[in-house]
This record gives C-alpha cells, structure tokens and sequence, in this order.
C-alpha cells in the first residue's frame, strides 16, 4: 500500500515539479478530469451512466409512444427529430420507421452497455473495491483512468452517431449481419454502424482496462486479513464480475472486428449469396450464424455482468438494513460462481430457432436450465435473509428487495423461454422483452440504485433526501410491473419485438388497450426518473450531511472519513479480523456493542460475543495482527463512543 | 402557441414541485425528524404497503388474464402445437406457483420483520439442510420440465415424414416468395445471381426439375397432410414464423433450413370454432367481419429485418383435400406464365455458367 501510495505521489511530483505538498495541491484538471483516484473515476461512471440512462430511456418513451398510440400526431417531436417525423398527407406526423428501429437499437445498446455495464459495473467495482478490501487505490491507478477515457470516447462516438442523416445503428442491438453489415438494406447500417463499431471497440477496450484492474486489486492489495472468506459480497460479485468481462468480452471484440472487415474490406466472415437493392453481391462462403455465436458468446455472459454486481450490492443492502448476516454467504458465493461458470456454456439458448443443429439446441437446452440452480439459490438466501430480521426501509433497502422479487418475476419464465420446444413460439416475442426487462434490465437497474442510494453518503459526503427516494422507489417499482407484466400477455399472444405497428395482421389487431396502457406506464416510470435526477444532483451539494456510518455497517469503507481524500484512510489502514456480517451478534451487548460489530474489531475484544471457532483465532489475531494495528487505538476511541 | 402553452405548464409544474420540496425539507428540519440514527417513520407505511400493493397488483392482473385469456393464448392447429401447448400451460402454472410463493414470502417477510424499536434481530447464518433442499427442489422441477421439452423437441424438430408435401419459401426486404415443386413433387435449384426483377427467386432453368414449379402469393396447404417449408433468405435474415401452428425458423442468406408441421384444422374449420369465442365476435375494423368470420392463420417476419419488418405478412389457406386439389389445378408453372422472359434467362445463365460468373447452383 506504502509502495500505491509513492507511486501516486510520484506521478504527482513529476506532473507539478514545483508543488511540494503534492495531494492537497492538486489542480481542477488531476482533481475532477484526468483523475487516477479511483473514488472520483468512480463518480465518473456514475454521472455519465447516468446521463446515458437518461437518453435510453427517452428512447424508449419515443417508440413507447408509437406503440402505444400509433396514430398520435408526433408533429411535435419535430424540434427533437427533426426529419426523423415524417409529415403526412394529412398534415400529422409520424415516426418514420427506420428511425423506430434505430431508438430500439439504441435503446439497448445504451441500457445494456453504457448504464448496466459502466454505469453500474464501473461506478460500484470502482468505488467499492478499495475501499472494502482495504486499499489506498486501484492496482493501476492511471489504467484506471484509461478505462473511464476510453469509455468516454465510446460515449462520443456512440453519441455522435445519433445526429447522422442516415441514423445510428438501426439493426437491433444484437446487430445482427447481413442486415447491420449492408447500407443498402437499412440507412443505419451506414455510418451509424461504423460509429457503433468503433464506439463498441473503445469500450471493450475500457471494460478490459476497468476488469483487469479490479481483479488485480482484489488479488494483491486487501489490506491484512481480509482473506478472501472474509470479502463481502459485493467484492466477491465486482471480482467474478471483472473474470467474466475479461473472458468474454474479447470475443465480442473478434465478432466486430470481422464485421467490420465484412463492410469495409470486403470479406465474407459473415455474408453469403446476398442479392440485395437489385443487385448480386460477391460474397460467398460465410455465415450469418457464425455472428449470433461469436455475439452471444458474451452477450450471455454480459447478462450476468450486469445482473452479478447488482446482487452483490442488494446482498450487502439487505444484511445492513435487515441488521442480519447475509444468509448463505458460502452458498451465496458457491452460486454466484456456478452461474459465472454455466454463463459462458448456454448462449445458444438465443439461437434454438436460427438453423442450428437441433440436437445442439437440446444440450443449450439442459445447461440452460441448470442455471436456474443457482439463480433460485440466491433468491432463497435473500428471502431467508429477510426472515427474522430487523428490516429498516431505507430507499437502498427497498430498491434491493424489488430487485429480488424482479430478479424472481423476470426469471421464472426464463424456465419457459429455456425450454426449446417452447422457445420456438416465444422467441422474438414480447414473452422475451418482458422476461429480459425485468430479470435483467429492472433488476440490474434497481441494484444499480440501490448502490447509489446507499453509497452516495460515502460518494459525496451527504445524504440523498429519503421521502423524494421513497417517492421514486414506489413509482419506479408500481411503473416496472405495469409496463412490463402486461407484455407477457402479448408475448403469449405472439406479438413479435421490434414491429413499428401491429395493425397489418388480424392476429395482432388487438391488445392495443394494453399496449397504450404500458406506454402510460412507461411515461410516468420515466417521468419518476427525473426525481432522482433531481435528488441526485441536488443532494451531490445541499444534502444533509453525512455521518461516517449512517446505516451502522460493518464494512470497511465506514471506518474510512465522510469524504476521504486520495489514498483513503489518513493513517494506517485498518486490519480486517471478522467477516463482514456480524449484525446483531447474540451478546454483543455485553462487548459494549449495538448490533452491528465492524470488520476491524479483533475477536480480542468481543470475547462475549464470538462464537466458539472465533475464540479460537483469538492468540493468532493477538500474536500477528494487534501489535502492529495502530489503527485500532482509534478504534477503541470509536467504540467507546458508540452507544 | 399550443407549444409554448405546453412549456409554461412544465416549467410551472416544476416551479410548484421546487416549492412544495423546500417547504416540506423546512418542515422537516424544523421538526428535527433527520436524525441520520432514527429509523424513518415512514417505515411501517412502507411494510405495509409492500403487503398491500403487491396483492392489488396480482389481482388486476389476474382478473384481466382471465377476462382475456381466450385472446392471449391463440387457437392452435398442429400436431406440434397439440404437443407444445399442454407443455406450455403445465409450465406455465409451475412458474406461476414459483412466481407467487417466493414473491409471497419475500413481502410478507418484509412486512412482518419491518423495524419494531428493542426487538433483535435473529443471527442465522447457515444452514446447510435449508441450502440443500432449496437447491434439489427446483433442480427436480426443472428436470421434470426440461426432459418433456426435449421428447417434443425430438418430434418436432428432427426430420419430417417421407411422403411429406415441400414448400419453398424465401424472405426479402420486405415480403415472402414462395414456391410449390409442381407435379414432380421436386423443387428445382437455384441460384443467387440469377435473381432478377421476374425471377426472384433464382431459378436456374437448366434443371429440368423447375419447369412444372409454380410461385404464389398466398400458401395453401392440406390438412392432416406433413408439409416442409424449405426457407431461405435472399438479403437479410429473417424469420418464417406462424404463430397459429406454434413454429417458427430463421431464414439465413447462404443457409437453407426448414420446419416442418400438420395442419390439424382448415381455415373453414377454425373459423367454425372461434364462433364459440366471445373475443372473436367484436367486428374488425379492417375486414367488416368478425374476428372468426375474417379468421385467418397469418405468417409474420419475426427476425428484424429493416424499414418493412412489421409488414411481412403471408396469408396461409389450410384446406381440405378436395379444395386443396381444386386450388392445385388452377396453379401454373412459373415457365409458362412468363415464356418469354425464360427463353431469353435461359440463354443468358448459359452464358453465366459458362464465363464461370455465375458458380454452381443449390
């Protein structure tokens, strides 16, 4: 930590030679742009995933409004969309339909990558993982701050894709080729395809760059003690988190790369007996299908890239404000790496009706469901977790157990869509958009604000105002069921995704009084969204102030100052001697305790209150650890004045 | 004008939220109800309502399933949908049990251990016996599930009948072609770049096995008879999905596949039953018919495909024996509606074949 700690100051001396107080001297541009703390690369994240999170969703307000009420004059859109309105005969406007598809492709390209990835992934794996383990910083800090740039040069890339006059990327999200690899089949497939290209290199690259960095860290840098039974979840998921991203998000890189070759050097990785705007194109050979493989080869894996480091915050939500021991922290991590395991062999569950092998769909099939194990494993261990608990409903608090219920709703039917022969109807359907949306879009996204509720004292040093965070909670969780329970229904009726209209089939001339009613849904879900804008922003400089330890919890980062400065911890960092769960202890009372015992109390001085195998680490902890933990003096100052 | 009206009300609604949110904060401060270690006092409003609104939600939701159910969940006519469907509503109430148990008992759990001033709470951090049923019981069910999904997998998806009739259908942007084998029951080959405004579909007309092939603009098929439809794509992909027959297949540029189903009623027939149906009797603003009069099984496009995808649609005629033979002998090859361009195609693929542009047929 000593050696962290020179090297910053190193990078430091060198940049302002003539400082000599490096940290308290930093400028605007160290300090809040090209910054290597990873607290303020942390916050980075946050407010760009944020603000991309802001425009997905404006997104999918837009085509909600088609779909919703496809008649609608949208001549007042004009001024946003200007020529994307297409003024009718009859005067009114209307959404032209290429532009349709390329808000839906956005929306999830912007959702899944931009908020569920960096939003949430970057910001809480960031934060959090120095600060849990006990770190001054990450491994690399300065690798650390490429990982945010280059995710920015993403964001402008992707963002300035938007303003083409053929559109963005307009294939869907998957960009699946031939569609995505030809101009003259869809105007998105253009230049907004290069840009999407190039947009989703850069933040491979960045997501590399951020996982590598947070597995170095979790390996090399906890502080003492902190062995690896004793990581809270939240690690224990950013750490598994990072593995997968490292393992499968090069594979992505190589689908793009070849796509990439296949539009603009003339390949046939992908392409094969096009005949297409009149004409004959050369490519033969490839295989669209070798795409859908090379694609879900992380597209699977990054459902649970997003979803993994919500559950790990939602885990550590609960414990604290359940005041309980997470229940199954073994079973919790044991299923946690069977789902990463299993997630890298099932992504031909996306493929059953594609020309695939049948036989290959029936072995998708049987690992595909075996990842419900673990899956129902963890729910069982929330709800356990609830039981007997001492629940305080914070905003954190209730956005982690909409997660769980979301995380159970969106992925029973996952039971159904896994099953092949049932998947051949339902595939493409709205059954898949309303499975996705809540097990893995709502649920990451209540995870994901869960961690800033709950983190933000830490963030900034001040609280989010709580009846707004009530408000918000209540909205955004009603508004998720409304819009997407009712899609199952028009799921099994076989309405097909990414359709401009309904009205040219008999079959799917109805249900347009469930459809305006999600689209209402979805308005005021999004309209919830712009309390938390608000709350977020405001609070970020006129909260109330924050204690060091507002929700009483037991991990590291509360014993850190309310706003620690680079490095963290001022002295020593402290030495970890417990797991990170020992709320409400059976006689923590007579230790002088509430119920809560922080990690850096030694089984020294709660001898009331441990249990008979941590009694027993009692002469080790005194033999190695508390002669050198000067920060425990403190401590002892702590405990005395707590309750 | 309307706009500018529109604005002001938005700024106004905003202005009024700014002021209700710093009064109320003002209050709160006053009443000095902030104490960061005081537990909210709304927390049992909240208890209660993740007891209530969940129960609200669930029963609106069922009462309009139920009021519903005969339009979401679609008639059916196959034998691959006798066999899906049954699977499918089985599945559907196991999930819908896992569903209301679990959610049951994480809200209740939520409502019953709300924060109560001096209780503790409970340390319980392990139990392997709880883990291990909780980890048997639903590998069980799935078990159950998935090995039923995979016998109608084996019916479905593996190879059709011998005698079965053959289809050919090809997606573009932004609609299907289709082609029947003619008397010789055979399709014909193909070839990409043979494509032209009239020969859309690439047939090449050296192969003998083409000339009684015949094109059409809607599918009619017989009932009880097994039919493959050979699918194809020429630009994009797409998707040949029939919902009423629960089948659906990608169709690939350079990839051929195929499915493979029985018609179990005619389009006669369904419209007979859906008589039955109350939500078949409302008048379709469409056809001035009644859903069950105006029935018909439709095809759509169900792998995004660009401008057109939503508009893909193929009507499919299901038919019994006699009609399906009358509609056969109305139908004529596709050499002899258009002579005269074939003639001259044929000449020119010569041509091709023999420069070696146009490569080996499929």
């Amino acid at each position: 930590m000593a050696q962290v700690m020179e090297a910053n100051a190193d990078v430091h001396a060198h940049a302002h030679a003539h400082d000599e107080h490096e940290h308290h001297e930093e400028t605007f541009i160290t300090k809040y742009i090209f910054t290597i703390d990873h607290k303020m690369i942390a916050k980075q994240f946050l407010v760009s995933g944020i603000l991309w999170a802001f425009i997905g969703g404006l997104f999918s307000i837009l085509f909600r409004l088609q779909l919703g009420f496809p008649n609608m004059d949208m001549s007042f859109l004009k001024p946003l969309l200007g020529g994307w309105i297409e003024i009718q005969k009859d005067g009114t406007g209307a959404l032209n339909p290429e532009f349709y598809l390329a808000l839906v492709t956005m929306h999830g390209t912007i959702m899944v990558f931009f908020v569920l990835t960096a939003g949430l992934s970057g910001t809480f794996s960031n934060f959090l993982i120095p600060l849990q383990i006990g770190a001054r910083d990450m491994a690399s800090g300065f690798m650390n701050m490429l990982s945010y740039w280059f995710f920015f040069a993403s964001s402008v890339l992707m963002f300035s894709s938007l303003f083409f006059a053929t559109g963005p990327a307009a294939g869907g999200w998957v960009v699946y080729p031939p569609l995505s690899a030809l101009p003259q089949a869809l105007a998105g497939s253009g230049d907004g395809m290069t840009y999407w290209l190039l947009a989703m290199s850069l933040f491979i690259a960045s997501s590399l760059l951020g996982s590598i960095n947070y597995i170095t860290t979790v390996i090399n840098l906890r502080t003492k003690g902190m062995s690896f039974n004793r990581l809270p979840l939240t690690i224990w998921a950013f750490f598994i988190t990072a593995v997968i991203g490292i393992l499968s998000f090069p594979v992505l890189f190589s689908a793009a790369l070849l796509l990439i070759f296949d539009r603009s050097f003339g390949t046939s990785f992908y392409l094969s007996e096009i005949y297409v705007a009149g004409e004959a194109l050369h490519n033969v050979g490839g295989s669209p299908v070798l795409f859908q493989h090379l694609f879900w080869f992380l597209g699977h894996p990054e459902v649970y890239i997003v979803l993994l480091p919500a559950l790990g915050l939602t885990s550590e939500v609960i414990a604290t404000q359940a005041r309980k021991p997470i229940f199954g922290y073994t079973a919790m991590i044991g299923s946690m790496l069977g789902i990463a395991v299993l997630s890298f062999i099932v992504w031909a569950h996306h493929m059953f009706v594609t020309g695939m092998n049948p036989f290959l769909g029936t072995i998708f099939m049987f690992l595909t469901l075996i990842i419900a194990v673990p899956s129902a494993v963890k729910a069982f261990n929330y709800i356990t977790t609830l039981w007997k608990g001492n629940i305080r409903f914070t905003p954190a608090m209730m956005f982690s157990i909409g997660l769980v219920s979301l995380f159970i709703s969106g992925g029973v039917t996952g039971i159904i869509l896994g099953n092949n022969a049932l998947d051949i109807y339902l595939h493409d359907t709205y059954y898949v958009v309303a499975h996705f949306h809540l097990v893995m879009g709502s649920a990451s996204f209540f995870g994901m604000m869960a961690g800033v509720y709950h983190w933000f004292p830490k963030m900034f040093g001040r609280m989010m105002d709580e009846r707004l965070g009530y408000l918000h909670f209540w909205m955004t969780f009603v508004g998720v069921y409304t819009v997407f329970f009712p899609m199952h229904y028009i799921g099994m009726a076989g309405f097909p995704r990414r359709y401009y209209s309904f009205t040219g089939f008999d079959a799917f001339r109805i249900f347009a009084d469930l459809n305006m009613f999600i689209s209402a849904a979805a308005i005021i879900t999004f309209s919830a969204q712009l309390l938390f804008g608000f709350n977020f922003f405001y609070s970020m400089f006129r909260g109330r102030r924050a204690t060091q330890n507002p929700w009483q919890s037991n991990t590291l980062e509360w014993t850190a100052p309310i706003e620690p400065g680079h490095g963290n911890w001022e002295g020593q960092i402290p030495y970890v001697y417990r797991w990170p769960y020992d709320y409400s202890k059976p006689n923590a009372e007579a230790d002088g305790f509430t119920d809560y015992i922080p990690q850096n109390v030694p089984y020294s001085v709660t001898k009331n209150s441990n249990l008979p195998h941590e009694n027993d680490l009692i002469a080790l902890e005194q033999e190695e650890m508390i002669p050198e933990d000067k920060s425990l003096v403190e401590l002892k100052h702590i405990k005395v004045g707590a309750h | 004008m309307t706009n500018i009206l529109l604005i002001l009300a938005a700024l106004l609604l905003v202005a009024i939220f700014l002021v209700i949110f710093r009064a109320t904060k003002l209050i709160s401060i006053f009443r000095n109800d902030s104490d960061p270690d005081k537990v909210s006092q709304s927390n049992n409003i909240h208890a209660y309502l993740f007891l209530i609104l969940p129960i609200i939600g669930f029963s609106l939701a069922g009462w309009y399933a139920v009021h519903h159910l005969g339009l979401i969940i679609p008639p059916h006519a196959s034998k691959n949908a006798d066999i899906t469907e049954p699977l499918f509503h089985q599945a559907t109430v196991v999930i819908l049990l896992m569903f209301v148990v679990t959610n049951a008992a994480l809200f209740f759990f939520a409502f019953k251990y709300r924060y109560k001033e001096g209780y503790k709470a409970t340390f319980f951090t392990d139990n392997v016996k709880l883990e291990i049923v909780w980890t048997i019981v639903p590998a069980v069910i799935l078990v159950l599930l998935v090995v039923q999904g995979w016998q109608a997998w084996k019916k479905i998806m593996y190879t059709a009948p011998e005698n079965a009739q053959q289809i050919e259908v090809m997606g573009h942007q932004f609609a299907w072609k289709v082609r029947y084998p003619g008397a010789d029951g055979k399709l014909g080959k193909y070839n990409f770049r043979y494509t032209d405004a009239t020969n859309e579909m690439g047939f090449d007309f050296s192969d003998k096995k083409n000339d009684d092939d015949f094109m059409v603009s809607e599918i009619h098929i017989q009932k009880g008879v097994p039919t493959v439809f050979n699918i194809r794509a020429r630009d994009v992909l797409h998707s040949f999905s029939l919902p009423h027959f629960r089948q659906k297949m990608d169709a690939v540029p350079g990839m051929p596949t195929k499915l493979w189903l029985t018609a179990t009623k005619t389009t006669s027939e369904m419209r007979q039953e859906l008589q039955g149906r109350p939500e078949y009797q409302t008048i379709d603003e469409k056809s001035g018919k009644t859903r069950a009069d105006g029935f018909n099984y439709e095809i759509a496009c169900q792998e995004v495909c660009g401008r057109g995808h939503f508009a893909m649609r193929l009507v499919i005629v299901v038919d019994d024996e006699i009609d399906y033979k009358k509609w056969l002998a109305a139908q004529k090859p596709f050499t002899e509606v258009n002579k005269e361009y074939v003639a001259k195609a044929r000449i020119q693929q010569q041509k091709a074949k023999a420069s070696g542009v146009a490569m080996v047929s499929k």
